[in-house]
């Protein structure tokens, strides 16, 4: 038994560092030179400034863009690091809600977010995925029917005609890779650029 | 449920199968030591390996001595692990100025990881610096992925051989399998991965000022490298805190579907490894059969109950299923298969929040776990889990007809039957024992997020995830407390060696009996009755074990959920 010993040394150091030291710094350096945007998280530059990633969401609040999922992200509390308090897309500490489906306090929050949306557009049925918070906290996208139901409100803070925000809407929807795998969805950051760039 | 939605899953499962024939005939020469098409690279790596540890590739080991260099090969895994998470801040490569981990945080993370659970209660982007995700936690992710395979292939030499005193060499079976089967598929695979969209930087977290002029930071890192390795080898531990429901880890729909892949190709592949080695495919086909059986079950009710959503969320009118803690490129088939096959498998990687599931979609996942993970299972762990159930199916049947029963050759007698069951006994014992201490301690019960028979699930999955060296959680649950990471811990490392010490004991008891040809009384282990028969037992005895658990967990909150109450 004994002479197993120099092996439990030595080997797990070999292998160690060339599963954990050298593996690693290969793929870094390799997938640097081939594919250096996305190796960087696929960031977004706007005039020589980083506004984001195009694969993490943003907290988009006013009423002249695009709004995403809600976002159960939290963050230390900067009145007592103990703590933690809701910081919606947060993109150092991902996280859902965790609630589950008898939570009341899961059943409160959608109540609340379903009310606030049907005043915005009373004519359209709410889309589930505008009131549910996504598991990472930093869904990217929203589902097409959440991207139309937002129309009117983004059409009149902007004073652009609605067939116009549709267009782009329908524009910027992805379909299922190859038809089939995933869902169709909506980039919210791609989209309001967009918005951005018509409104001009 | 959708057309398009089954269409997902039977492509998903037919690639697993077809993958399963070309790996296994891979991995069966690597473990043979016969040369393969990437010898020349990777010989003299690995001669040299075994220069400097001393190790005689030609000399084979008793049971015994395999399993105490695989113990002594943990030993020192541990504390490096360790070691890295308690001095994290003073070593380079922490951008993002990580602090020193907690002690009984680290030893939770580092006993994590070493028995291939990779629990999350560290926070990835929140916790740890980029050496110790690296040299910590990948180097681990790949090891302990290396020993399970190591261990099945051991177990299935005791079936395959007759008369001999050994089974192996564990210190080869470590490296080639880490050399020739690991490492090469996660060099491709990162690579993929980073195609997709996924992160592969040393970089410091990125300052974004976003289209409102808001701060946001993003943590990046080395995560592809790790990724590859946390889904092949089934790990499941998260770069990020959300794992694979975060986009940086998940960011596509083709990438998803790659990871489900990849958590079962190399576990499908073993049972073909196990035909081949005993001789006969078909056995190994009867064993994936018996998977392909319990897998599509479990899918087809988690699908349905996913896509039929909550009470609360039709009565508000709410169509399209339960998105709560889903994410929109996924949608509800990918969430819901990615769920049943991270806990048949050991994985443990989640690309949306299990907490959040419906009750009965909940259950499943729960259900796969406590069975023992032997629905395909963690890479090599699920196959001799599989083989500790095949073996008391054969003794029931034994037992049913009046006849000593046999086994591809082998004859199981009273020592086979009793280290099958003490390994299929102490599961429960850890999961079903520490949540009952857990339930009347007033501190862990403050720990559940969820109140009400939600809140007893969030610790049953929690001590049954531990034990069944899963990983994946009801996330809401604060696992990071002291009572939590020292019962996880334990629950973990009984978990992973008191199913390998019997197992292995089993392989070298089995090694030293002759085979023997099969008779007119035989039991063939190959046709549709064996089938039946393995998928009974597992029932039985797994329905036995946890329905009363359940019944107070998911399956009162169901009647709850139609009953419109709320906790």
């Amino acid at each position: 038994m004994l002479r197993e010993i120099r092996p439990a040394i030595l080997i797990l150091l070999l292998l160690t560092a060339i599963t954990g030291l050298a593996y690693p710094l290969a793929m870094t350096a390799i997938a640097g030179a081939i594919f250096p945007k996305q190796a960087q998280g696929s960031l977004i530059e706007k005039d020589g400034k980083i506004i984001g990633s195009s694969l993490i969401g943003q907290d988009f609040k006013e009423d002249r863009y695009f709004h995403g999922r809600p976002s159960a992200t939290l963050a230390p509390d900067p009145a007592d690091s103990s703590k933690t308090v809701s910081t919606p897309y947060n993109a150092a500490n991902s996280g859902g809600s965790n609630l589950g489906p008898t939570s009341k306090a899961l059943a409160d929050r959608i109540k609340d977010d379903v009310e606030k949306l049907k005043s915005e557009n009373p004519s359209t049925p709410v889309p589930v995925d505008l009131v549910t918070s996504s598991g990472s906290g930093l869904d990217p996208d929203i589902s097409p029917e959440g991207a139309l139901f937002q129309v009117p409100r983004v059409a009149n803070a902007r004073n652009l005609p609605e067939a116009r925000i549709r267009e782009l809407v329908v524009q910027h929807t992805q379909g299922r890779m190859a038809g089939l795998l995933g869902e169709p969805r909506v980039n919210i950051l791609a989209l309001n650029l967009a918005l951005d760039e018509a409104s001009k | 449920m959708t057309v398009i939605g089954w269409i997902q899953i039977l492509l998903y499962c037919a690639i697993v199968v077809a993958l399963a024939k070309p790996l296994g005939g891979y991995i069966t020469r690597v473990f043979s030591g016969e040369a393969t098409f990437l010898s020349p690279v990777l010989r003299p790596v690995e001669r040299g390996l075994y220069w400097a540890g001393g190790v005689d590739e030609t000399r084979e080991q008793h049971w015994l001595t395999y399993t105490v260099a695989m113990l002594l090969f943990h030993v020192g895994g541990f504390l490096i692990i360790y070691g890295l998470m308690r001095v994290q801040a003073v070593l380079p490569l922490n951008p993002a100025d990580q602090s020193a981990v907690a002690p009984d945080l680290s030893f939770n993370t580092a006993i994590s990881f070493l028995t291939n659970t990779n629990w999350q209660n560290y926070g990835g982007e929140s916790t740890l610096s980029y050496l110790t995700q690296m040299l910590g936690l990948t180097h681990q992710n790949f090891l302990s992925a290396a020993t399970g395979i190591a261990l099945a292939v051991a177990l299935i030499r005791g079936f395959s051989r007759s008369s001999m005193r050994t089974i192996g060499n564990f210190w080869v079976d470590v490296t080639r399998c880490t050399l020739y089967v690991l490492l090469p598929i996660c060099i491709v695979y990162s690579l993929f991965l980073v195609w997709q969209g996924m992160p592969q930087t040393l970089g410091a977290y990125v300052e974004a000022t976003t289209l409102e002029g808001a701060k946001q930071t993003i943590a990046v890192g080395p995560v592809a490298s790790q990724v590859a390795i946390k889904m092949l080898g089934t790990n499941g531990g998260g770069f990020f805190n959300a794992n694979a429901a975060h986009p940086f880890e998940n960011p596509t729909a083709l990438s998803n579907f790659v990871q489900m892949i990849s958590i079962f190709a190399l576990g499908a592949a073993m049972t073909n490894v196990f035909g081949r080695m005993v001789g006969d495919q078909r056995q190994g086909w009867a064993i994936l059969a018996v998977m392909g059986v319990l897998f599509l079950s479990g899918v087809a009710i988690t699908y349905w109950a996913e896509a039929n959503g909550t009470s609360l969320l039709t009565s508000l009118g709410l169509t399209g299923g339960n998105m709560e803690g889903k994410e929109v490129r996924f949608g509800i088939v990918a969430s819901s298969l990615f769920a049943v096959i991270t806990t048949a498998a050991s994985c443990g990687a989640v690309n949306a929040m299990h907490d959040s599931f419906t009750a009965l979609g909940g259950m499943i996942p729960l259900i796969n776990m406590q069975l023992g993970e032997i629905i395909v299972g963690g890479v090599g762990a699920g196959l001799y889990g599989m083989l500790l159930f095949v073996v008391l199916a054969i003794f029931v049947a034994g037992l049913m007809v009046g006849r000593t029963p046999e086994y591809v050759g082998k004859k199981i007698e009273a020592r086979e039957v009793k280290m099958a069951m003490l390994a299929i006994l102490v599961l429960p014992l850890m999961y079903l024992g520490w949540t009952a201490v857990a339930v009347v301690l007033p501190s862990a019960v403050a720990s559940m997020a969820n109140s009400g028979p939600h809140g007893f699930t969030e610790v049953l999955y929690a001590f049954t995830s531990a034990t069944g060296n899963n990983g994946s959680a009801f996330g809401g649950l604060t696992g990071n407390t002291f009572f939590y990471n020292l019962t996880l811990a334990t629950s973990m490392f009984v978990g992973r060696f008191f199913m390998i010490v019997p197992a292995m004991a089993l392989a070298g008891s089995l090694a030293a009996k002759k085979s023997i040809p099969p008779s007119a009384g035989t039991l063939p282990t190959t046709g549709g009755l064996f089938v039946g028969l393995v998928v009974g037992v597992i029932l039985i005895i797994g329905g036995l074990t946890f329905f009363p658990a359940l019944a107070l967990g998911p399956i009162v909150e169901h009647l709850a959920m139609n009953a419109n109450t709320l906790f």
